[in-house]
């Protein structure tokens, strides 16, 4: 803080005013004046600090304050930790004292360290974040509408993205959720609604996705239930059989009864786990993700010159870079607290549906206002003499609800009477004063001269407003038959757009 | 002129004009690399050649956090090791280069953005997507 000042002081004779910028980080304190503010109001705003992870958008569950991030269904990874804890367990209680002295006390020993480190790459790969890609900022996510719709011309505009790496073609999607183009190997987990980068799979038996962040943890664990799984396999039948050989086979299974649901444990599991490592080693092998070898991205059968271009070329370095490499940290921040932005945008965004975006919206609306004044200006010259005179407010009925020309003028069109206030499907005027002053303008024209423009397609909620013509416009009532052009400048009316649409019409009138 | 006491109040009111958003450049793979190509709106705030020369030096130590190493292998080697345990006392490598740019960043902002009336957002609050610039109102035109 003290820096600015002092930089703000030598630059006094500066013409710009940037000097106030604060420069530290949105975590630092440059929130001071707001943090000042809080205790001062102490209604509304005197929530505790929430930290990002309560207002995380994606189906996570998070456990220790945000430490722990788990999927939403975790029914799966309990009967994974139930299976290997049953198990190892009957197997340390009932196998291992009578190996330990009979065979060698280093079974044990190597059994209970293969336990340890299984069960923490389990819970490593259970409770790490996977690599989730947070989602895009609205500032983040109008940029990109603008880029997309700028290049496409088609509708819809193209949301595809080819990006060439290593000489090979990679098509990046425009995720709809996450409001973003997907980085290449990045995928977005239906079951977790997030965007995962360099996704693998969603591992039910654990709980939560595989990615970049817990591959090789994921991978650590099922080679080490592997070799724990035939580790317990092979001890418990030499077991079963060392027994068999003093008192015989079924006395053998009498004394030591775990031993039996042991080897069915460890039998069907040892199928389906060596299986899974033999085939994650392949895949890491050849630098791929259990998505691309399910989907065939990088097999030679999609085409002769088709090849992974993220395989580094050895299977060597394939290995070191999956399981040594540099680990990258958690890109979503679930322990930081929420930050209320500070700097106000030029133009505010406001609610206009999902997506509202600050210098579009900007531009939509000086757009509408232009067409509207010309569609406007159009409608009069359409309309006849006579009733221009009678009825300089009276506009001959624009069909349907067009939403291309007729949209944005609604609140002179006569046949739309009900789109500014009740949220129709165009308008992106946020003055609603005005909307409801012409409203009620028109309306009690309607009233007046019993139009039949009244027409049913009038929305429930224009009929309260319009039944009860608004002050301002009564006085106007005896005028109506005379053209008097002035009797419509209202002058409780502070809109630009309606005194220039106005004019418009005064003008058309007077010829 | 009560300097200190209109600067405070105009820090809260420095209005944002425009935000730029410099997107990844993925022709290296998944590297952290950040397109280099100068956007239009700078062209009146700042030199390009510094500009670009910030993105450079920002994806050169990106590159460097991601290298794969001798010393990543060895980190790795012996995280794996010892369980992963050893990370509760010391920093990944990636996490000390992260603190390198955080502090290069605001570095740049101090000296070459903010008298620009520009700020750099650290891309690691974009979640390393893009790297956000935004351009204050120019009040100096306003008076």
């Amino acid at each position: 803080m003290s820096q600015i000042h002092h930089a703000a002081l030598d630059q006094q004779q500066q013409p710009g005013q940037y000097n106030q910028i604060c420069t530290r980080s949105s975590s630092g304190s440059c929130a001071a004046p707001n943090d000042g503010s809080e205790p001062a109001c102490p209604g509304h705003r005197s929530r505790t600090p929430r930290r990002k992870w309560q207002v995380f958008p994606g189906r996570n569950r998070f456990y220790c304050g945000g430490r722990i991030m788990m999927a939403r269904q975790t029914g799966v990874f309990y009967l994974t930790l139930v299976l290997i804890l049953l198990t190892s367990g009957l197997f340390f209680t009932f196998d291992c004292p009578f190996l330990a002295s009979n065979l060698t006390p280093a079974i044990p020993a190597i059994g209970g360290i293969l336990f340890i480190f299984v069960m923490g790459m389990l819970f490593r790969a259970s409770f790490t974040d996977p690599g989730v890609l947070p989602r895009a900022t609205p500032d983040e996510a109008a940029d990109l509408e603008r880029q997309i719709d700028s290049t496409g011309c088609s509708r819809p505009p193209p949301r595809t993205k080819e990006v060439l790496i290593n000489g090979q073609t990679v098509k990046l999607k425009y995720c709809f959720t996450c409001k973003i183009f997907r980085p290449p190997r990045a995928s977005h987990c239906s079951l977790c609604d997030n965007c995962v980068e360099r996704f693998d799979h969603h591992c039910p038996w654990v709980g939560n996705c595989v990615g970049r962040r817990n591959y090789r943890f994921f991978y650590l664990f099922i080679l080490s239930l592997s070799f724990l799984t035939i580790f317990i396999f092979a001890f418990v039948i030499t077991h079963v059989i060392l027994r068999s050989n003093r008192t015989g086979f079924l006395s053998a299974l009498k004394d030591s009864p775990a031993s039996v649901l042991e080897v069915v444990v460890c039998f069907f599991s040892v199928w389906s786990i060596v299986g899974l490592s033999g085939f994650h080693t392949y895949l890491i092998s050849s630098n791929q993700t259990t998505n691309e070898d399910i989907k065939g991205s990088w097999s030679t059968k999609r085409g002769k010159d088709n090849y992974n271009p993220y395989s580094y070329g050895n299977i060597l370095t394939n290995c070191c870079a999956a399981l040594c490499g540099p680990l990258p940290p958690s890109l979503i921040d679930r322990r930081g607290m929420i930050q209320s932005d500070t700097p106000q945008t030029v133009s505010q965004t406001n609610g206009t549906g999902g997506g509202s975006y600050a210098s579009t919206q900007l531009r939509s609306h000086m757009c509408d206002q232009d067409q509207c004044i010309q569609s406007t200006k159009f409608v009069l010259q359409v309309a006849t003499t006579p009733l221009l005179h009678s009825d300089p407010v009276v506009l001959a009925p624009l069909p349907g609800k067009t939403t291309t020309l007729g949209g944005p003028c609604a609140y002179l069109a006569p046949s739309q009477p009900s789109l500014p206030s009740c949220g129709g499907d165009v308008l992106t005027l946020r003055d609603a004063a005005a909307d409801s002053h012409c409203h009620h303008h028109l309306h009690h024209h309607h009233l007046h001269h019993h139009h039949h423009f009244v027409s049913p397609e009038e929305t429930p909620c224009t009929t309260p407003q319009g039944a009860l013509p608004c002050p301002a416009h009564l006085h106007l009532h005896p005028h109506l038959s005379v053209p008097t052009p002035t009797a419509l400048y209202d002058p409780s009316s502070q809109d630009a757009l309606h005194e220039d649409s106005v004019r418009g019409l005064v003008k058309l009138s007077s010829v | 002129m009560a300097e200190t006491h209109s600067l405070q109040d105009m820090r809260q009111q420095a209005a944002i004009a425009a935000k730029v958003f410099l997107q990844r450049d993925y022709t290296n793979g998944t590297v952290c690399q950040f397109q280099t190509k100068f956007p239009s709106e700078l062209e009146t705030r700042i030199d390009k050649q510094q500009f670009e020369e910030t993105v450079r030096t920002l994806n050169n130590l990106y590159a460097e956090a991601e290298k794969l190493g001798s010393q990543s292998y060895i980190e790795g080697c012996l995280a794996c090791l010892t369980a992963y345990t050893i990370f509760l006392c010391m920093e990944t490598h990636y996490e000390k280069v992260l603190k390198k740019i955080a502090k290069y960043i605001q570095e740049q902002n101090d000296k070459i953005y903010a008298p620009r009336g520009l700020l750099l957002t650290d891309p690691i609050e974009r979640g390393l997507r893009v790297i956000e610039v935004t351009i204050f109102e120019d009040r100096s035109l306003t008076r």
